[in-house]
């Protein structure tokens, strides 16, 4: 029982402790990146200040009561976003118990929301955070038609993880899906423009219908979640492939009016005048570079170099969301095959920030914007490189997970394990 | 089970006629004429690889890992004849060798990655390509992959471009016992045989947990196949294991009964047994798909009652919990850096899987088990190696680079050939554009037995598979 207390006690202290964000705090002597073409600041004094970044200036002074965070030598930047992955929304992904990401069996795939499926206490979500990625994009990835929900922004600590619940509406458009639904591309459009034509503002027959004129409209989740996309509240986030696909995506904005985002996108890079010309972003894996089916033949490691010199704006997907750390990884990885090293952590911070609608408060380290601060003891694309203190809102986070307690339980190979704390 | 029945006869009377020349008919004492000795062509498929065109290479000015732990710094490497002729400090070029100033850049052994698919689920992934899990009975060591290699996978394009030299395929985990491995060096052909590492030995794909229990408990055969839990796992094993010695006893009865000049019959061939007994034969290595401790300490206990080796446990997610066990029964551990959480047996991965094996004194091996894990390994070894150092585990990138050449070669039995950059050995080296423990370095150029297999500057040595010709992205910066 006393166990039990003790134990209660501590993680009412811990929710405490990340509950609390006035913390001021100064990071002094390293480079800050600022990102967003604002360039550099070396010898950089970083003042956080009610979970916000206070300023960001050069040799700055420390004022009183204000804790130092000595960054001498080291690197200074934005904590990184992934943007596509289903972090709180599964924990053991295969027969594990429920996943909620494969709504599988939803009856309404276009209406579906983050919030009632998010589970902050995932262990993933330590694990990834103490990688230095702050922020992920999370949503559902299958459903028994195309749409796949909404997705939202998740801030990976603090009370209220979710900061953006409707951050896109997603859809499948690659052959798979085609394959489900009517199993032919000429099915699957012809679905979803007609769903889309069907609920354009005005087009809903409701008030037409003398009958029901007077009849308050039931509750439809749906309805709600495209009436956002054409108020252009969140842009339409298509995944795709091939070529082919994506002019049509490119004529689905144009008929329609919304914002679109690709997402996986192998060949966009085929297309990218036509897409910087549409305003379209592209999310993507930038290591990809074999032809894994009949929609990616034309993959290359060098797509996101190429959609980012034709002014495209691109951001990076994880390999997956046990794995969303790794983004850093495959952004590096796109530097090393000719991506600018300052585009490459723009696809992970301010570029995510603009397609996800969250901008105004993430994305770079400037003042005014939330506090997620991430210094590095070295070049953070590097693979030998690691945080040496993260703050996300303005809170520092401990850099401990699951993981790491694993690690230091098991490093002398006890007898009996249970009994190591 | 008719249509086997006459099957397996016609190949025995195949093989009796194909071995008519080797054996000379003796006599019974008695009088009594015996029939042929029918003894088992054990390379039934044997390679047909012929080492690419070379000359005379030499690399000098470089940073030179040795495979083994050592580092050389100004080094050279000298290459003959597809072998390895020099390694050090002071050696000069012969006249007429290609000289290749590294000017400070890296040179290591290839990359020997153990756990590869490629060519058997390649791109394009499609179903009709699908060659990987022969899913109907849990113990299938009569499919060998080979037999499943498509050599125009254009994987095997860029693992090339990722320095690897050697590959295992293996066929995939869904079986108890899923099949033969094989070894390759990494040069496509135009049949797979054209690929296959000299001289290399089989190894046998078997798979511990939640795979097989998974396929064969809930899947459509549901009542009629075991496993349906981890204890079923482990008596299929074993009455595989106990099977296949009472195959080998027959086939030795034969034997004895023959040379005593009996007119013996040989036992009915059964490809499933013959593939276990050359295991119990030591002829065979068993790569173990095995993610958890506890997984492991059983089969450990397995293979003592059976009286076999596994050289190496595949994901091995877990090693780090007994890594002082894998040590004491010398079974290597073939790991990812930080893959894990994907399934309850991979739950409880961590970072630092690789440097504590290795800090343990055991064989720690950076495997892939997919198609672009396999191009960037030295990426894998790199953060594996950092979380080491982090957790206060020393290694130099020299040792770590047996993670990626050396102790893979050991565990598929081609440490003779391969692995090192020792005088003698094939001459599958990697010249890196850098420190290779860097994300931003690559390989600039590949040699497998000396010849060149990539090189970043030359379009004609970077490949272009069948498959891709005419199609979007043929010939493209990969």
């Amino acid at each position: 029982m006393s166990i039990m207390k003790t134990l209660m006690g501590a993680s009412l202290l811990a929710i405490t402790a990340v509950g609390a964000s006035a913390e001021d705090v100064a990071i002094t002597g390293g480079t800050a990146f600022t990102m967003g073409g604002k360039g550099k600041v070396e010898n950089a004094t970083v003042l956080i200040h009610d979970g916000k970044v206070q300023s960001v200036t050069s040799g700055g002074e420390v004022p009183a009561g204000y804790r130092t965070v000595d960054a001498s030598g080291k690197w200074v930047t934005t904590g990184f976003m992934a943007s596509g992955t289903n972090l709180g929304l599964m924990e053991v992904g295969l027969s594990g118990g429920i996943n909620d990401a494969r709504a599988s069996d939803a009856k309404n795939s276009i209406g579906l929301e983050v919030s009632y499926a998010f589970n902050p206490a995932t262990t993933f979500i330590p694990n990834t955070r103490i990688e230095g990625v702050t922020r992920a994009v999370t949503g559902f990835s299958a459903s028994k038609d195309m749409w796949r929900g909404q997705s939202a922004v998740i801030a990976l600590a603090g009370d209220n993880m979710i900061v953006k619940e409707h951050a896109v509406l997603s859809i499948d458009m690659d052959e798979g899906s085609a394959e489900k639904n009517g199993d032919s591309r000429a099915a699957l459009w012809d679905m979803v423009i007609t769903k889309l034509e069907e609920s354009r503002p005005g087009a809903d027959d409701d008030n037409k219908d003398d009958a029901k004129k007077d009849k308050k409209p039931k509750y439809d989740s749906a309805k709600a979640a495209l009436d956002r996309l054409f108020a252009g509240e969140m842009p339409l986030l298509v995944e795709v492939e091939r070529k082919a696909d994506i002019l049509n995506v490119i004529k689905l904005k144009e008929r329609f009016g919304i914002d679109v985002v690709l997402t996986s996108a192998a060949e966009a890079w085929m297309v990218a005048d036509e897409l910087a010309a549409a305003g379209i972003p592209v999310v993507m894996n930038p290591t990809r570079n074999l032809p894994e089916d009949f929609d990616s033949l034309g993959t290359t490691g060098a797509a996101a170099a190429r959609l980012h010199a034709a002014g495209v704006k691109v951001a990076f997907l994880p390999p997956d969301t046990n794995n969303t750390r790794l983004v850093v990884q495959n952004a590096g990885n796109a530097v090393a095959m000719g991506m600018p090293w300052e585009a490459a952590v723009d696809a992970m911070t301010v570029n995510p920030a603009e397609i996800f609608g969250i901008a105004d408060s993430y994305g770079t380290l400037e003042a005014g914007k939330d506090a997620d601060v991430v210094v590095w003891n070295g070049d953070p694309l590097e693979l030998m490189t690691s945080p040496d203190a993260v703050f996300i809102r303005g809170e520092e986070v401990p850099l401990v997970s699951r993981q790491t307690k694993l690690r230091d339980r098991y490093i002398d190979l006890p007898r009996s394990p249970a009994y190591v704390k | 089970m008719r249509t086997k029945r006459s099957r397996t006869s016609l190949v025995q009377r195949g093989l009796a006629v194909a071995a008519m020349g080797l054996s000379l008919a003796a006599c019974q004492p008695g009088g009594e004429e015996q029939g042929d000795f029918v003894e088992l062509n054990k390379d039934p498929f044997p390679s047909s690889y012929t080492p690419l065109e070379s000359g005379t290479t030499f690399i000098t000015n470089a940073t030179v890992l040795d495979g083994k732990g050592g580092r050389i710094d100004g080094g050279s490497v000298l290459v003959q004849d597809g072998k390895i002729t020099a390694v050090g400090k002071d050696i000069a070029a012969p006249d007429g060798a290609k000289v290749i100033d590294a000017g400070g850049r890296w040179v290591t052994p290839g990359i020997i990655d153990v756990h590869s698919h490629l060519g058997v689920y390649p791109s394009p992934g499609v179903q009709s390509l699908s060659d990987g899990n022969e899913v109907g009975e849990p113990v299938t060591a009569d499919a060998w992959v080979e037999h499943s290699n498509w050599p125009q996978d254009s994987g095997f394009l860029r693992a090339a471009a990722g320095g690897i030299t050697s590959l295992q395929l293996l066929p995939g985990s869904a079986n108890l016992v899923g099949g033969r491995s094989v070894t390759l060096k990494n040069v496509p052909g135009r049949v797979a045989q054209d690929m296959k590492f000299p001289g290399a030995p089989y190894g046998m794909k078997m798979a511990c947990g939640e795979n097989p229990k998974r396929v064969y408990g809930s899947g459509k055969n549901s009542i009629e196949y075991r496993p349906h839990t981890r204890m079923g796992n482990v008596a299929g094993y074993r009455q595989a294991w106990a099977d296949a010695q009472a195959y080998n006893r027959a086939w030795q009865k034969y034997e004895r009964d023959y040379k005593a000049g009996l007119d013996a019959k040989p036992p009915a061939r059964d490809l499933n047994l013959e593939t276990l007994a050359g295991v119990l034969n030591g002829e065979i290595l068993v790569h173990m798909h095995c993610y958890r401790a506890d997984d492991m300490g059983t089969m450990l206990d397995v293979m003592k009652e059976f009286g076999y080796q596994i050289t190496s446990f595949q994901h091995a997610v877990e090693s780090y919990k007994i890594a002082d066990k894998l040590a004491e029964n010398n079974v290597c551990s073939a790991m990812w850096a930080d893959w894990y959480g994907f399934k309850m047996e991979a739950y409880d991965g961590i970072r630092e899987n690789i440097p504590f094996v290795h800090k343990a004194g055991a064989c720690a091996i950076v495997h892939s088990d997919d198609p672009y894990g396999i191009q960037r390994l030295n990426q894998e070894a790199a953060k594996a190696l950092a979380d080491g150092r982090k957790a206060g585990v020393d290694i130099s990138k020299a040792e770590a680079w047996q993670w990626l050449s050396l102790n893979p070669a050991k565990s598929l039995g081609i440490a003779d050939k391969t692995g090192s950059l020792d005088v003698g050995k094939d001459a599958d080296i990697v010249l890196w554009s850098g420190d290779p423990f860097s994300v931003y370095t690559k390989a600039d150029m590949t040699f497998v037995d000396g010849a060149v297999t990539f090189d970043r500057n030359d379009p004609a040595r970077q490949g272009v598979m069948d498959f891709e010709l005419g199609q979007p992205g043929e010939g493209d910066v990969k």
